[in-house]
């Protein structure tokens, strides 16, 4: 038995290591790139294309995002010098709404293909919240899902056209996982920490963006033609606008949203 | 003896044509399935001690790479850190295979195909086609079990109880396919179990030699009889359960799921419905082939023949309603916990019993440590205390306190390990000659039991503790609990032991194939044994018998006054004997 | 590290700990009488040359002796057992005057809602703590357990109480808890990759002290 068995099995799991090896690399990978995806991914004609840009403007009272007791996870609570709060509505202090995705809906030439960008897009948890809490990512490339707390972390996505999952990450680590259809958010979800959320925006193409600190985003590198622009809030919903550009031009597209 | 010498020889003249495919592969004869039962599911006990070797790493160096874990996907251990949703795919495939394709084949596939025709005295099962597929749907459903551990998102992580609905949403347990062939593996094997018991039901029951009659059954086979009948109303339940959680996972039934309308307990009580009497078809057989092992280790009679008998029928009776003592804390309504209490507590009268009449075997026996009889008297030994820790358990107050500790893992084990596991290398050794017409090396023999008996206690004894410390079940880390933390020394003394009880289990693997080949050739008794399987040749020839035997006397008359040897076969006639009523069935 | 069951913490933690010990004696006898048993005729009994074993097919006598003890036993400890269960798990053993708490288990965290000053469940001044258990001491208290997705279960080791809680199923666990302190409470059944960390702090408060924190928690949780 011991001849036969052991080289056996061993043999199996060395294959699927190896087939598990090609999906998800070695978590040095990952490490290389921040998360800095404010902006869309420039694709490959960036500087030739048409731009669309804007301001994701916010009406009404700044509602209070609940706090966040992180009272049994001590290395969490260090990090912050206040009570750390929810990130359901973060209003800019110049009256811009952050966290808003933005992206273009409908309106690409039909057969249009953009590779995925060869880097990752890093979602880090860090102080038991999801850094952005709001990104987008293209069909293919690679999100690096970082855990920078060293306490246990799940991920889990409850994706619809995509294949969903729920991993976990017992201390600091980095896992990888793809997406392989379009899907318009995926939320993302930790339960050991259940007020930890994030959002994911899985789309075909490159013209997608993320409202940050100054409550902008820009939709660079577009062919000509006439596009259904949409801005997703995780509270508010969605808002479209209707953007027709040509050659290199600069279009403006601004969206407002009302306090509930 | 020399009718015995006559039997065999003539049963050389059995003229055995079959091809290769037919006679090794897909083979009729009860003994050939025996075999391949047998080698198939010692293959998983291997792969059940493997997945247990994982855990202990992790429970003992918590979150430190695993040696040799490096080969492992990113999925499960990436740099060889063994992941959570990892370790209770460990915790439930380890369940799964030692319960499901380890123990219970090698019990009742093994021993029930080729221990009952040959000690009943017939050429073969009632239904030798069912037979095959029985082992062949066994096969298919380890083979599923055995692919679902490398599918996306792994295996099936509910515990090898599988409790809903964790194991019904896939959004719940984060895997999916590997929860689907779960349930699909599970079915087949309860296909394979239910065809297997249907046979040997029907032929203990018709296929008996002249005058063996009911009480002239070896407890072996009266306990592979009980136990069939055990498979034969339980599996059912378990394949129904089975399919509906199936149904639940793929096609959107929501049996078990109460955000739907849903039941969460009505799984646990199909399941334990079917797994309490799946409790004793782990141990019935063991039980029956410890006894006739231990009347021949004591060259006695087995001491109380009829309540030996009883016993079984009792605990195979009481093990029906019992299965509310998994459940007591389940929200159950505590008045059933009231009467499941006191019928769990009796079932420790009819254990007992058999403890003592064991004991009362060996009283003023004759002893011979023969490999077999060390296994057997350490599966005493064991199963008592694995026995008398049930009894914590059965009272409700304190089970209140150790329910789901690893006060139940040490239980459960001592049962399962000490009990089952021991009384199958003592089967394993005892009936290996009549099997492979070879004897396994005693020395090393000697050397594996002595060793697996240290090494066994010392990895499950302390357990007990662990488990009055409160330490859960299934807990990927334990020094997440600064109560469990000062526990965390106990933890590495069993890793280490438990490495050792693994190793230790090579030696037996290596005596194993290496006595296939090299071992010292069998006589037809090695054992000087009286059951009916000793008059034939070792191994046993195809058709075993040209003409069966006739049987005078029940299997345990050792150091009878009536021969001047210790043993006295059961188809040796005396003078004194008279044919029993039935003719003779004539030989084919 | 102990030798021997953790610290009592509750009213019937002493009434858990002494039935776990009558079943330790009965059980160490049977343990002692078997296997000194076992070892006694493994020395003596073993083979030698030139002897038969004594031929015997059994004893009625003896059978039914360890027949009788076993079962008188057994029934004997069901009996006790029984009268405790009833008086910690019986339908109708929680005290009227036992102070709600809910907790709520979802994966992989407890959630606790407090009474609030009315020590009422179900008013408006009901609050929730995420994985802190406060009680105060010597005073009854009936949980009233939930589960959002899958099954969970209560375990309080120094309280000795365990009671799953079941999606789709409310229960109520009572406990008095009898020595203030700091304690921890597992989840004791598998309920998924997070299992092993779905653990909260129990605070058992002097009454005194439990009023305090619930005013201030109260407060905290308005704001």
């Amino acid at each position: 038995m011991r001849s036969t068995v052991i080289p056996v099995v061993c043999g199996v799991m060395a294959i699927v290591g190896c087939e598990k090896g090609r999906a998800g690399a070695s978590p040095g990978v990952a490490q290389a790139a921040e998360s800095v995806p404010v902006t869309a991914q420039p694709a490959a004609s960036a500087t030739d294309g048409a731009t669309i840009t804007g301001k994701i403007k916010f009406t009404g009272a700044k509602p209070v995002n609940p706090k966040i007791d992180m009272g049994d996870e001590p290395k969490c609570k260090a990090k912050y010098q206040g009570v750390p709060t929810d990130e359901l509505v973060v209003v800019n202090p110049n009256g811009t709404l952050a966290n808003v995705f933005v992206y273009v809906k409908t309106g690409l030439p039909a057969g249009y293909t953009a590779p995925a960008p060869a880097g990752p897009v890093t979602l880090d948890q860090d102080g038991c919240r999801y850094h952005p809490h709001v990104l987008g990512i293209q069909v293919g490339q690679t999100l690096a899902i970082k855990n920078s707390d060293g306490i246990l972390h799940n991920i889990k996505a409850k994706a619809v056209k995509n294949r969903p999952f729920n991993i976990s990450q017992p201390t600091s680590m980095t896992s990888e996982r793809t997406f392989s259809a379009p899907e318009v958010m995926v939320p993302l979800e930790c339960n050991v920490h259940g007020w930890m959320h994030a959002w994911l925006g899985v789309l075909p193409h490159p013209f997608f963006g993320v409202s940050g600190a100054d409550g902008s985003f820009t939709l660079k590198g577009l062919p000509p033609g006439t596009y259904t622009v949409e801005a997703w809030h995780e509270k508010y919903g969605t808002q479209t606008a209707t953007v027709t550009v040509a050659g290199t031009e600069t279009k403006t597209a601004d969206f407002s949203f009302a306090a509930k | 003896m020399t009718t015995v010498a006559a039997t065999a020889h003539t049963a050389h003249a059995h003229h055995d044509d079959r091809s290769f495919i037919r006679k090794y592969i897909f083979s009729t004869d009860h003994k050939i399935i025996g075999i391949q039962f047998l080698f198939v599911s010692l293959f998983f006990l291997l792969i059940g001690g493997l997945l247990a070797m994982q855990m202990r790493w992790q429970l003992a160096y918590p979150g430190q790479p695993m040696p040799g874990g490096g080969i492992l996907p990113e999925t499960m251990a990436p740099g060889g850190v063994i992941l959570p949703e990892y370790y209770i795919q460990l915790v439930t495939m380890h369940g799964t295979f030692m319960v499901f394709f380890a123990i219970m084949p090698l019990l009742v596939g093994v021993y029930a195909n080729f221990l009952i025709p040959l000690k009943i005295g017939t050429h073969d099962m009632a239904f030798p086609r069912i037979n095959m597929w029985s082992f062949w749907s066994f096969f298919v459903g380890g083979l599923v079990m055995l692919a679902s551990l490398f599918v996306p998102d792994g295996a099936a992580r509910a515990g090898w109880t599988m409790y809903a609905p964790l194991s019904a949403r896939h959004d719940f347990s984060g895997a999916s396919l590997g929860q689907e062939l779960w349930s699909v593996s599970i079915i087949f094997v309860g296909l394979s179990s239910i065809l297997g018991s249907l046979n040997y039901i029907t032929t203990i029951i018709n296929n008996r030699a002249p005058g063996m009659t009911w009480f002239r059954l070896p407890l072996s086979v009266w306990s592979l009889f009980i136990t069939a009948i055990l498979g034969l109303l339980a599996l059912p339940v378990l394949s129904g359960a089975a399919i509906m959680l199936l149904f639940d996972q793929i096609i959107g039934t929501h049996f078990f799921d109460p955000a739907a309308g849903g039941q969460a307990l009505l799984w646990q009580h199909l399941f334990w419905f079917f797994g309490h009497p799946e409790v004793y078809i782990l141990i019935l057989p063991a039980m029956g082939m410890v006894s006739d092992i231990i009347a021949n280790g004591s060259r006695k009679p087995i001491f109380g023949y009829h309540s030996m008998v009883f016993a079984i029928v009792a605990i195979a009776f009481l093990g029906w309603i019992v299965w509310g003592h998994h459940m007591f804390m389940s929200g159950m309504n505590p008045t059933l916990g009231s009467s499941f209490m006191v019928s769990t507590l009796v079932i420790a009268v009819p254990s007992a019993v058999k403890v003592f009449n064991w004991m009362g075997t060996m009283w003023r026996g004759n002893i011979r440590f023969h490999v077999p009889m060390l296994h057997a008297v350490a599966f005493v030994a064991m199963f008592a205390i694995g026995g008398l820790s049930g009894i914590y358990m059965a009272a409700t107050p304190v089970d209140m306190f150790i329910h789901d500790t690893y006060f139940i893992v040490a239980h459960l084990h001592y049962v399962l390990f000490g009990g089952s596991l021991f009384a199958l290398f003592g089967a394993i050794v005892y009936w290996y000659p009549k099997m492979f017409g070879r004897m396994m090396s005693e020395p090393w023999g000697k050397v594996h039991f002595w060793l697996t008996f240290i090494f066994y206690n010392c990895t499950f004894f302390p357990m007990h503790i662990l488990g009055m410390a409160g330490h859960m079940r299934r807990i990927y880390d334990p020094t997440q609990y600064t109560f469990l933390q000062p526990y965390q020394p106990m933890n590495v003394f069993i890793s280490i032991s438990a490495f050792l009880l693994f190793a230790t289990q090579l030696i037996f693997f290596v005596n194993f194939w290496w006595s296939l080949r090299k071992g010292a050739r069998a006589e037809q008794n090695p054992w000087h044994d009286n059951g009916l399987e000793w008059s034939l040749p070792s191994p046993a020839p195809h058709g075993n018998w040209e003409q069966v035997p006739t049987v005078y006397r029940g299997p345990y008359e050792f150091s009878s006054p009536q021969v001047a040897e210790d043993y006295l076969p059961q188809h040796k006639k005396l003078p004194t004997d008279r044919e029993p009523a039935r003719a003779p069935v004539a030989g084919h | 590290m102990h030798w021997w069951l953790p610290l009592k913490g509750s009213t019937f933690a002493g009434e858990v700990d002494g039935l776990f010990l009558a079943i330790t004696i009965i059980t160490g006898i049977a343990f002692v009488v078997v296997e000194v048993g076992l070892i006694w005729f493994v020395v003596k009994y073993r083979q030698r040359p030139g002897r038969k074993a004594f031929y015997t097919h059994g004893n009625t006598r003896a059978e039914v002796i360890w027949t009788t003890i076993p079962a008188v036993t057994m029934v004997a400890l069901g009996l006790i057992s029984n009268h405790y269960w009833v008086k910690i798990k019986g339908r109708h053993s929680v005290p009227a005057n036992a102070y709600p708490i809910a907790i709520h288990a979802k994966q992989f965290e407890w959630q606790v809602t407090y009474p609030g000053a009315d020590g009422q469940l179900g008013t408006s001044d009901d609050f929730t703590v995420r994985n802190q258990l406060h009680v105060p001491v010597g005073r009854p208290v009936v949980v009233h357990l939930s589960a959002e997705d899958v099954i969970h279960s209560f375990f309080v080791p120094v309280f000795r109480v365990k009671q799953d809680a079941v999606p789709g199923m409310q229960i109520n666990s009572w406990f008095q808890a009898t020595v203030p302190g700091n304690y921890e409470l597992a989840c004791a059944e598998l309920c998924g990759l997070g299992h092993y960390r779905m653990r909260a702090q129990v605070f058992v408060h002097t009454q005194e002290d439990y009023d305090a924190w619930l005013k201030q928690a109260a407060q905290e949780a308005a704001q």
